[in-house]
């Protein structure tokens, strides 16, 4: 197999970046991706089986077959989880990833985000940290990432957010009725309400069509292909310069290193199941926040006994998602308008600033609520079961608003990714194995943040709400997840530097959730898009043409 | 450290039913000409699960779960996702039988409905992780997708009032092939 200059695992939000900017640069590239890569036809709006409601499977991988993971449980228990599971923290296995289907919302973090430690302090039993980068470094990439991936919205009523160049590419799509309801009654509060960002075309854009508002969005691949992730963004036109090579069904086995501990290339079970080997000079890991740490530990060798780049025994720490509370309003009126996203008016006042809590989060207003969504979110008092509970479903399915947020997560090193000693996936190889758990504080923030949400839901004239706040005994992972190989300028407490190279491998790199070392209060992915495309930038900068140089 | 591995659990005898029978069904497309028989239940298992499935979402205006299609629903993926709840449906089946027997003397689907549903309320109390089950499982076979054999005609989404199959076209789409964005 003919060598190239890099080969990139994982072709979701950062591994398609890695690939669009080291080709069109004028690397060869070899982009792995151990899924399918499906379109637009293969939406097929079952709300039983996608991205988010996966009680018949996952939609857009893995496979619950020969795919396992296993979590440990607060009691130490270890479970074997399939991939449709909760305890399994998935996220996706295609060509675009998470972006393929997700809800898309396209958030910059905020100054403070990258300065948590400085900022607050670290609780006690935390690992809170500073970033080695700040907002205004990944500015400018942000900003590309706005552009080019195609991100609709309006930040202007709200002065909480980072500095910026210029507006977003696109307008807001045309507020539904939530908005309508909602913001008169944030602005009585006091509030700032505006658009929510969003990787979506409101437009035509990037020669695609805008959203056609239908129902069947997140979790969803779009019907009309106007959700905008790398797979119908940056890796096409990684492709189109023909230094990209993308093999499906590829699934990454180790990262191959010579003996004075320098990365060759990675090996790899091809789609037929044949091991290969793809020898490069540089490896990029993009295989999101569990399984980039799981490639990492599983690449050992004589020079890396415990793993690659896991010399300080931090590869698989700090992982994090978001926990997310919030409070359901029900209402005496119809607010429900079959209008799709659904997701539309957001508040960040909350998102720092609060005394006593290190951050918050955004809140903003649920996705469009399937029939089969409300089934166990009606009011407190409505039957669980029988003709009491088939009224309920009639009479507040179009009657209720879900106010939501992602609570700024503070990471513990205890949650963490090993391999397990014994369970294996179909190939072979040890799985992820997911222990530890949430920061107390992160769950004092979200209460906090979920009684917002309920006052809020009240100013909009609710009549009766459910607050939705808790202390789940488990990690947070799953679609937001991250952490688990930060950056940082201390080889001892970090995995990367601040340009997301290995510390002791200068020719490996990690791009994607993984080096996050807090996680915003807003869905993470714009910051992934964004630390891609700096890391790119880096390292095409420091491209010598046969090899790398840092 | 102990390790529980949940494996799907199956007798060879079980595996080579679940096999030939979902073979059967592709091969005869889904087709609704089952006449009676199920991809797992028995046609006594199916009795004593519609009744249930009629308490958790009885007929009123609109049809019940089984008359929308629940235990199609349910049957179908007993041999296919949920072959690992195979179990808990057999033994829990088998239990709410004896308990009916037991009160009232008669199947469960004999009884009165209000007998049903103090039997039904049983169930939930004694056998609690098979009523959560059978009571998901109905409300994804009523208010989900009816590709999968429930929810027939949609009829769920339409008494929620919702257009089935939904208007498209609001944004001035054209889907047709080859039309200008």
């Amino acid at each position: 197999m003919k060598r190239v200059n890099a080969v990139v695992v994982g072709a979701g939000a950062a591994g398609g970046i890695v690939a669009k900017e080291l080709s069109t640069a004028g690397l060869s590239v070899v982009l792995l991706e151990r899924g399918k890569w499906y379109t637009a036809n293969d939406c097929r709006k079952d709300d039983l089986r996608n991205q988010r409601t996966s009680v018949l499977g996952n939609a857009f991988g893995p496979e619950d077959e020969g795919n396992p993971r296993v979590w440990v449980d607060a009691k130490g228990v270890a479970h074997t989880v399939l991939a449709s599971w909760g305890g399994y923290q998935n996220n996706a296995a295609c060509v675009g990833g998470g972006t393929l289907s997700y809800g898309a919302q396209a958030w910059r973090y905020m100054p403070q985000d990258f300065r948590m430690r400085s900022t607050y302090g670290a609780p006690q039993g935390s690992s809170l940290e500073d970033w080695p980068i700040s907002y205004d470094d990944l500015e400018p990439f942000y900003d590309k990432a706005e552009y080019e991936i195609g991100i609709s919205g309006d930040y202007s009523g709200t002065p909480f957010h980072g500095p910026r160049r210029r507006g977003l590419p696109m307008p807001p799509l045309p507020p539904g009725r939530e908005f309508a309801i909602m913001e008169p009654a944030a602005k009585r509060l006091g509030l700032h309400p505006f658009h929510i960002p969003m990787a979506r075309n409101s437009v035509p854009y990037n020669g695609r069509g805008p959203c056609m508002r239908c129902r069947w969005c997140v979790g969803f691949a779009c019907e009309v292909d106007a959700k905008n992730g790398s797979q119908n963004t940056v890796i096409p036109v990684a492709l189109n310069t023909g230094n990209c090579e993308l093999r499906t069904e590829c699934m990454a086995k180790e990262i191959l290193s010579d003996d004075r501990g320098r990365a060759r290339g990675v090996s790899y079970f091809d789609e037929k199941g044949h091991l290969q080997e793809q020898l490069a000079d540089i490896v990029v890991v993009s295989g999101c926040a569990i399984e980039s740490a799981r490639l990492l530990l599983n690449s050992k060798s004589r020079l890396f006994p415990q793993g690659l780049g896991n010399r300080y025994d931090q590869v698989g720490r700090n992982l994090q998602g978001h926990n997310y509370t919030g409070a359901v309003g029900y209402f005496d009126f119809d607010t429900y308008d079959d209008v799709g996203p659904g997701a539309t008016i957001a508040i960040s006042d909350y998102n720092h600033g609060t005394p006593g809590l290190c951050g918050g989060g955004m809140l903003a207003n649920e996705f469009i609520r399937l029939p089969i969504h409300m089934v166990d979110r009606l009011p407190a008092n409505a039957p669980r079961w029988g003709l009491g509970h088939k009224k309920a479903m009639r009479e507040w399915h179009k009657r209720s608003i879900v106010i939501v947020g992602p609570t700024q997560q503070i990471p513990s090193a205890d949650a963490r990714v090993t391999l397990d000693p014994t369970v294996r996936d179909k190939w072979g190889l040890p799985v992820a194995r997911i222990s530890g758990n949430v920061h107390p504080h992160t769950f004092d923030i979200g209460e906090v943040q979920a009684k917002r949400a309920e006052a809020w839901l009240k100013e909009a004239g609710a009549i009766e709400t459910v607050v939705t706040a808790g202390r789940p005994e488990v990690v947070s992972a799953g679609q937001h997840e991250a952490g688990t190989c930060r950056m940082g300028n201390d080889p001892q407490g970090s995995v990367v530097n601040r340009y997301c190279q290995v510390h002791d491998v200068d020719n490996v790199f990690v791009i994607d959730s993984s080096v996050h070392v807090t996680n915003g209060g807003f869905n993470p992915v714009l910051t992934i898009m964004a630390v891609a495309y700096f890391a790119s930038n880096a390292l095409v900068h420091n491209w010598k043409g046969t090899g790398f140089r840092s | 450290m102990q390790s529980s591995r949940k494996a799907v659990r199956l007798t060879r005898r079980q595996f080579v039913a679940a096999g030939a029978m979902g073979g059967a069904a592709v091969a005869i497309g889904c087709a609704a000409s089952k006449q009676g028989n199920w991809d797992f239940l028995s046609d006594a298992q199916a009795r004593t699960l519609a009744s249930i499935c009629d308490q958790i979402i009885p007929a009123d205006d609109f049809p019940s779960a089984s008359q929308a299609g629940v235990l199609t629903y349910i049957d179908r993926q007993l041999v296919r996702h949920y072959r690992r709840h195979q179990d808990v449906y057999r033994d829990g089946l088998e239990q709410a039988h004896a308990l009916s027997m037991k009160r009232f003397n008669q199947e469960l689907a004999a009884l009165a409905p209000q007998q049903q549903l103090e039997v039904v309320a049983a169930i939930e109390q004694q056998n609690p992780v098979f009523f959560a089950m059978v009571r998901s499982h109905t409300f994804e076979g009523y208010y989900g997708s009816p590709r999968h054999g429930g929810n027939r005609d949609a009829v769920s989404w339409r008494m929620l009032g919702l257009t089935e199959p939904p208007v498209r076209g609001r944004a001035q789409y054209d889907l047709r092939k080859g039309s200008p964005s």
